[in-house]
């Protein structure tokens, strides 16, 4: 096997974050969505830990830690969201919350 | 000469409206309004004191050579705009004094007897702010410098005048006289207002552009023939609005919807005499060309003899006196139109006298037969109340022209000039005088109809009425006493020459201002004189109006008239020549050495005149005893008719029935506007412009408008969807655009 370079990072940090994408968008469950976005905001990591490595300094490692946290922050917001929601009406389907359009 | 206390005579009676109509908002919630004694006393001292300012600035202007009289304060700049300088000024010159002296001094004694006559009105306070506001607008545009001050003036009287005819707006008909009084005056202020453009459009092209009176005069040489009869003609469209003259009269016998004292004021003595006052005050523009003056002349004859013939008819106590009111405007037009101002502003001046108190006086009937107004139910009211209708006698004889009440003397005099004048059809001023000599025998017969019918013979009053009749309050009888005094006096303030009592004061007071127009008006005499006359006469004209030095020749002409001595003997030399036509042309000529270029032509017109009158004295006596006679005639036909034979009328009416019904019904002419004006007009708006042009293409158009901005954003609205998986696909494909064209 050969070495694992930087790139080989960035095109893992990409199919993550493709995938984080398309869950976003496509799926109905609130909670699935949320954790589309983890996946993405964590693709964000990899990609800046790998820059990390190949710079050699610490810049992107404080960063990732930065993201962490307010990785930690948006979902106990997001949750919590979406129980009031969940209270308000039984359900926590993204197809079924279009209060703005009507 | 600047003097700085013109400007408190039009804003003592605005001070006067504006405190009263407060007084109104502030009481608005108690029923009786404001207290009366304050408002109409507050009302009437406003316009005393105008008066008495008026009359510091006459008595300054006759301390003054003649030359130099004209006060003048220009109170600020209104509108600085490029070649149009606008300033708010004010002249008093021996015009604007006299009509000011009037309309103050009438204006006063019309305030003190609203007091007594709207005694128990709701509207009190409201009618003494309006009747302050209209003697406010009535003094701008009179003293005002400027033909736009002049004109805010006009419109200003044109606002009261509606204000004050709907005041008790209440019933439709007062309301709708209001309006149509309006409406009429918006036709003539539309071609007073194109009259002033095309004046001043000609003088900034070649001049200096200003509508200053004193400096439009000044380069009354620029202006071509065409323009002058354009402008004299719309001027006068704006003049038969406002006075009353074929075809714009009909509004005035609707106005008698108003109170009287307002028929009175407005209606009768002031407002409806500005257009002959604009005018006179414009004769140098007609003396640029005659052929708007016969216009004139020819309008207001048939006016007067119309107007005449309905007021014959007529049995509302105050519709006679309306009819009456056209037809000596009428007069006073023609004495306009033949070129003799000095003897329209006399006329003016005495009318106002005579028809206030006539008015007044009607007013004071009403008011002791509650609110009765037609003559058929009155009669043998002198006994009942004696004060009333002794003045109204005075009145009577007044406008009859009876020696020597005030009418005597001025219709006198239109008559004679018109009779003595000369127009391009050499036949014409004899015919305008067969109408105006017809018409006073008219006015006689009417009027004695008039007085007949309610003050003599036997009472004809409802007797639940009769019980009530009453002379009214002191503070309605004094006001009449006053202008019944006036009526019997005023006269002798300008009789003429011939009858030996010294030369006509009144038209000698108004000469500097008219120079230019009676000097035109002399060289038009051109048929009888001499060739030198006449060619000496039209270079007085144009050098009066080309020059601009009309103060300066008036003052020569002045001189010569004051030179007693050499007055009369050229009025003893041309009577001696008997046909004096070549000895006027020698009289002329053998002036002009004497004295400079300048001086000689004017000169020579006066001198002309002068001539001329004497050579005429024997008609003018003529002319004057055939006027009296008639009127004599056309009183005793009167007293015939209506006291001692009154079932005579109703049998000539019944003779001449179809003509008779025409003139009763005021020859059909408000039928005639609504069939051929007023009706068009109404279907077009309605079926063309409204139904058409505004349903089907300008609310077409704004609805299209709509449509498409509906269509358009029919696409648009799947946008929006509310799911926020959606706007977060948006916002990538957004970033992913954003993107790709960075990189």
């Amino acid at each position: 096997m050969g070495e694992i370079t930087t790139n080989h990072f960035v095109i893992l940090a990409t199919v993550l974050f493709a995938i984080g994408t398309l869950g976003v968008l496509g799926r109905r469950g609130a909670i699935t969505v949320l954790m589309s976005i983890e996946l993405m905001l964590n693709a964000v990591n990899l990609l800046l830990i790998a820059g990390s490595r190949q710079w050699g300094n610490l810049d992107g490692q404080m960063l990732a830690f930065f993201v962490i946290a307010i990785a930690a922050v948006e979902a106990a917001v997001g949750l919590a969201i979406l129980v009031a929601i969940f209270r308000a009406k039984e359900s926590v389907n993204l197809d079924e919350l279009s209060a703005l359009y009507e | 000469m600047n003097v700085d206390y013109l400007w408190l005579i039009p804003i003592l009676p605005l001070l006067g409206a504006v405190i009263n109509g407060l007084l109104v908002l502030m009481t608005a919630h108690r029923e009786q309004g404001p207290p009366r004694a304050l408002s109409g006393w507050l009302g009437t001292a406003m316009v005393a004191g105008s008066f008495f300012l008026t009359w510091r600035g006459f008595l300054q202007l006759r301390g003054l050579s003649e030359a130099e009289r004209a006060l003048t304060q220009t109170w600020y700049s209104w509108i600085p705009a490029g070649p149009l300088d606008l300033s708010v000024g004010f002249l008093l010159d021996p015009l604007s004094a006299i009509m000011l002296l009037f309309v103050t001094g009438v204006g006063t004694l019309i305030h003190v007897y609203s007091i007594g006559y709207m005694a128990h009105d709701r509207g009190f306070g409201r009618f003494f702010a309006y009747l302050n506001l209209f003697m406010c607008a009535m003094i701008l545009l009179v003293l005002g410098d400027n033909l736009i001050v002049l004109f805010v003036g006009w419109e200003g009287v044109g606002l009261c005048s509606y204000l004050l005819i709907g005041f008790w707006h209440k019933s439709a008909a007062n309301a709708v006289a209001g309006m149509k009084a309006f409406i009429v005056n918006r036709i003539g202020d539309f071609g007073f207002l194109l009259g002033i453009f095309v004046l001043f459009w000609t003088l900034m092209e070649r001049g200096h552009g200003t509508l200053n009176f004193q400096q439009m005069q000044a380069q009354a040489n620029l202006i071509p023939a065409g323009v002058a009869v354009l402008a004299g003609l719309l001027l006068f469209v704006g003049a038969t609005g406002k006075s009353a003259q074929i075809p714009l009269y009909v509004w005035l016998p609707d106005a008698m919807a108003g109170p009287t004292p307002v028929s009175a004021l407005i209606h009768a003595a002031t407002m409806v005499t500005s257009g002959v006052y604009m005018l006179a005050r414009m004769n140098w523009l007609y003396a640029i060309d005659p052929t708007p003056l016969t216009v004139v002349a020819v309008i207001a004859a048939v006016t007067a003899l119309m107007a005449a013939t309905i007021g014959l008819t007529q049995f509302d106590i105050k519709k006679v006196l309306a009819y009456s009111t056209v037809s000596q405007l009428g007069y006073m037009f023609l004495a306009c139109g033949v070129g003799a101002y000095g003897a329209a502003i006399f006329h003016v001046f005495t009318h106002a006298f005579f028809k206030a108190l006539l008015f007044l006086g009607s007013g004071s009937v009403i008011h002791a037969l509650h609110e009765e107004q037609d003559i058929r139910k009155m009669g043998g009211l002198i006994k009942k109340i004696p004060i009333t209708g002794w003045t109204f006698v005075a009145g009577w004889l007044a406008i009859c022209g009876i020696v020597p009440f005030a009418g005597f003397f001025s219709k006198d005099e239109i008559l004679w000039k018109t009779w003595s004048a000369s127009m391009a059809a050499p036949w014409l001023p004899k015919l305008l005088w067969t109408i105006g000599f017809v018409t006073a025998g008219l006015t006689a017969l009417y009027m004695t109809r008039l007085v007949m019918m309610t003050f003599f013979g036997k009472s004809r009053v409802e007797p639940e009425k009769a019980h009530h009749i009453h002379e009214s309050p002191w503070t309605m009888t004094v006001p009449l006493v006053v202008l019944a005094i006036g009526s019997l006096g005023v006269g002798f303030l300008g009789t003429p020459e011939f009858l030996g009592l010294g030369p006509n004061r009144f038209e000698r007071w108004l000469h500097p201002v008219f120079a230019a127009g009676e000097a035109a008006a002399h060289a038009l005499v051109g048929p009888h004189a001499a060739h030198g006359h006449v060619v000496l006469s039209l270079t007085a004209a144009s050098h009066v109006g080309g020059a601009g030095h009309a103060s300066d020749a008036a003052h020569v002409d002045g001189a010569m008239h004051t030179d007693g001595a050499a007055h009369e003997d050229h009025v003893d030399l041309a009577s001696d020549a008997a046909h004096g036509a070549e000895a006027q042309g020698e009289l002329s000529l053998a002036h002009s050495e004497t004295a400079d270029p300048a001086d000689h032509a004017t000169g020579a017109a006066a001198h002309g005149g002068a001539a001329h009158a004497a050579h005429d004295t024997t008609m003018e006596w003529v002319l004057m005893l055939a006027s009296l006679g008639l009127a004599a005639l056309g009183i005793a036909v009167g007293v015939l008719l209506y006291l001692r034979r009154p079932e005579l009328p109703q049998r000539i009416a019944a003779s001449f029935g179809g003509l008779y019904r025409l003139v009763f019904d005021k020859y059909r002419v408000d039928e005639l506007y609504d069939a051929i004006i007023v009706r068009p007009l109404v279907g077009i708006s309605r079926e063309g412009l409204w139904k058409i042009v505004d349903v089907k293409i300008i609310d077409m158009l704004v609805n299209l408008v709509g449509i498409a901005a509906k269509g358009f954003s029919y696409g648009f609205r799947f946008l929006q969807t509310g799911y926020v998986q959606a706007y977060a696909f948006v916002i990538l494909l957004g970033i992913a655009v954003i993107l790709f064209r960075a990189f």
